[in-house]
């Protein structure tokens, strides 16, 4: 009796300090709800394959607006006049003329006339070599780099070349350039849609895990509420754990996918010299993403884990409302 | 002896529990336990009796508000739990210690986490309980087990372990369903030597048990559930 009392003074009196040290062994601090591993590595798996998936809708999205950024600028800032052959002129003379009407264009920098021979090597490789191109009325074109920033007015240049050179035409690129537009926004439009439906299907698959856990540790929330938890409490051990899950999976799924990138990039780039290469490249720039890319991985990452971890506190609550 | 709790139940403090015209079934069942009305008193000390399948497990769990009345009043620290608030539920049953006749202590958890299980619950941080929990566990003879797993004790561990895990917050009314039904007699009187002195200490104390030789060493009063009722031996 004499032990309890002491046990009971040196509650109130000191608590800490002067006592014997304790065997650290005992901060085991196990999580207070046991998600079955099996279940747990389950739940993982599932995050990891839809992190994986996210991650790789998330950075092809990314690569397309970076190089439809970059497409958009470097065709806007060209501009071409195409000179077709007319049997009683002097073709010469019309792409001479032309240049001379361009540079008189505000804003135009640099003009680059093709030479007969630089316009058969452009048809090259759609027409074979070994074809005498002085039976085909091969086209002209003159190339006009405009300066940075620039927005100039070419409806005069249009009239100029109209009355003057029948057979010119200029082409801004402005159908090119809204088109390119439009596919590159749709992309990356269905981009951002898979992301969104792989996060909610990510969220859809933590609410069964987590009733799955309810009801599996019925009797562990039973005793936790009889010693004294609240809901809140409860909700919150759920959650801590099923974050650590999520965490684990996501990470798993997002290292996949920029382990995939990186491969990727290293494939493409021994293409390189080959023409599956270079339509690849043309597509998607280097493959590589940028910091941008990597920044949006790790984000859908830390979301999914997040994620996981509120709509299973959000679970428990609801499940411990509903249940009295 | 630390008598601070003396001050804090006056003469007149409402009782911890009341019943007024309780009773309970379950699902369609017939009424496992019919008017009930009784108190248990701050300080007090009672044995809650009667056969098997008297009724004993269920007026506490109807206590313990696990279980609600089908008709009946039930108060408790001065307060009817009719329609408690989830919060308030919470701080009712942090100031009830509670032994279950089937211990209910967690698996996964080792002796010493299940011990200082309510602690952990109330957001303390573990620094500050520590040695108050190895304390506890040494006097009720767990000392070497504490880092064992519950599956791994005996039955009479087991329970010891149950009682530990009720006394750690030294609750107002501890409820403690045959807290000695697995223990030799000799263990069994220091169990009880260890809940009178929690007793002295403030705590309420209601022991159901139908070991006469138990309740033969304390003159106490006595619930003594027959037929789904109650009857009071002062
Ligand atoms: N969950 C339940 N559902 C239906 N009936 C129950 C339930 N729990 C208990 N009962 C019934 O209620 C009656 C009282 O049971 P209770 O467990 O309270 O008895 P007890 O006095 O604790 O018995 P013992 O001394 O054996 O522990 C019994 O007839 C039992 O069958
Ligand atoms: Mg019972």
């Amino acid at each position: 009796m004499s032990e309890l009392s002491h046990a009971r003074a040196s509650r109130s009196s000191a608590p800490e300090g002067d006592k014997r040290p304790l065997p650290a062994s005992l901060r085991r601090n196990a999580p207070l709800v046991p998600v079955d591993s099996a279940g747990g590595q389950a739940l993982a798996a599932v995050i990891a394959i839809l992190t994986f998936l996210a991650a790789l809708c998330a950075g092809g999205a990314e690569l397309v607006a970076s190089s439809s950024t970059q497409w958009r600028s470097d065709i806007a800032r060209e501009v071409t006049i195409q000179i077709r052959p007319n049997p009683q002129r002097s073709i010469e003379d019309d792409v001479a003329r032309a240049v001379a009407l361009a540079r008189q264009t505000p804003g135009v920098e640099e003009t680059q006339a093709f030479s007969k021979a630089e316009s058969e090597r452009l048809l090259e490789p759609w027409l074979g070599t070994g074809l005498d191109f002085n039976d085909l009325p091969v086209p002209r074109l003159i190339v006009l780099k405009l300066q940075a920033e620039a927005k100039p007015d070419f409806t005069k240049l249009r009239q100029a070349l109209r009355d003057q050179i029948p057979g010119a035409s200029l082409d801004d690129h402005a159908l090119w350039v809204s088109r390119l537009s439009t596919m590159a926004n749709t992309i990356i439009g269905v981009g951002v849609i898979l992301v969104a439906l792989v996060l909610l299907a990510a969220g859809l698959a933590v609410t069964f895990a987590t009733r799955g856990a309810m009801a599996g540790n019925r009797e562990v929330v039973d005793v936790l509420h009889f010693v004294g938890a609240s809901d809140d409490f409860i909700a919150r051990e759920f959650q801590r754990r099923f974050f650590k899950l999520g965490l684990r999976g996501s990470m798993v799924g997002a290292g996949a996918a920029l382990a995939m990138t990186v491969t990727l990039g290293f494939v493409t780039r021994s293409w390189r010299a080959s023409p599956a290469g270079d339509q690849l490249e043309a597509l998607f720039g280097s493959f590589s993403i940028g910091w941008r890319g990597y920044a949006v991985v790790i984000l859908i990452a830390l979301a999914v884990a997040l994620i996981t971890g509120i709509v299973s506190r959000l679970t428990v609550r609801r499940f411990l409302n509903g249940n009295g | 002896m630390e008598a601070f709790y003396d001050n804090e139940f006056a003469e007149d403090a409402p009782p911890v529990v009341h019943f007024e015209n309780v009773g309970v079934r379950y699902g369609m069942g017939p009424e496992v336990l019919r008017d009930l009305t009784f108190s248990i008193e701050p300080h007090s000390f009672q044995f809650l009796t009667g056969p098997s399948g008297a009724g004993k497990t269920t007026l506490l769990r109807l206590i313990l508000l696990a279980v609600r009345p089908t008709r009946g009043l039930i108060s408790l620290f001065g307060e009817d739990v009719s329609g408690i608030s989830k919060n308030a539920l919470t701080d009712v049953r942090r100031r009830m210690g509670v032994v279950f006749q089937d211990f209910r202590l967690l698996d996964h958890l080792t002796t010493y986490e299940n011990v200082a299980l309510p602690l952990r619950v109330q957001g303390k941080e573990e620094a500050s309980y520590r040695a108050e929990v190895v304390e506890l566990l040494r006097w009720v003879g767990l000392g070497d087990r504490m880092h064992v797993l519950p599956p791994v004790l005996s039955g009479g561990e087991k329970q010891r372990a149950a009682i530990a895990r009720a006394l750690i917050v030294r609750p107002d009314l501890l409820l403690a369903d045959e807290p000695t039904g697995n223990v030799d007699p000799s263990l069994a009187r220091r169990l009880l030597r260890l809940f009178i002195e929690l007793n002295r200490l403030g705590t309420s104390v209601v022991i159901a048990t139908h070991d006469f030789s138990l309740m033969d060493q304390l003159d106490v009063r006595r619930l003594v559930l027959g037929d789904g009722r109650l009857h009071i031996d002062e």
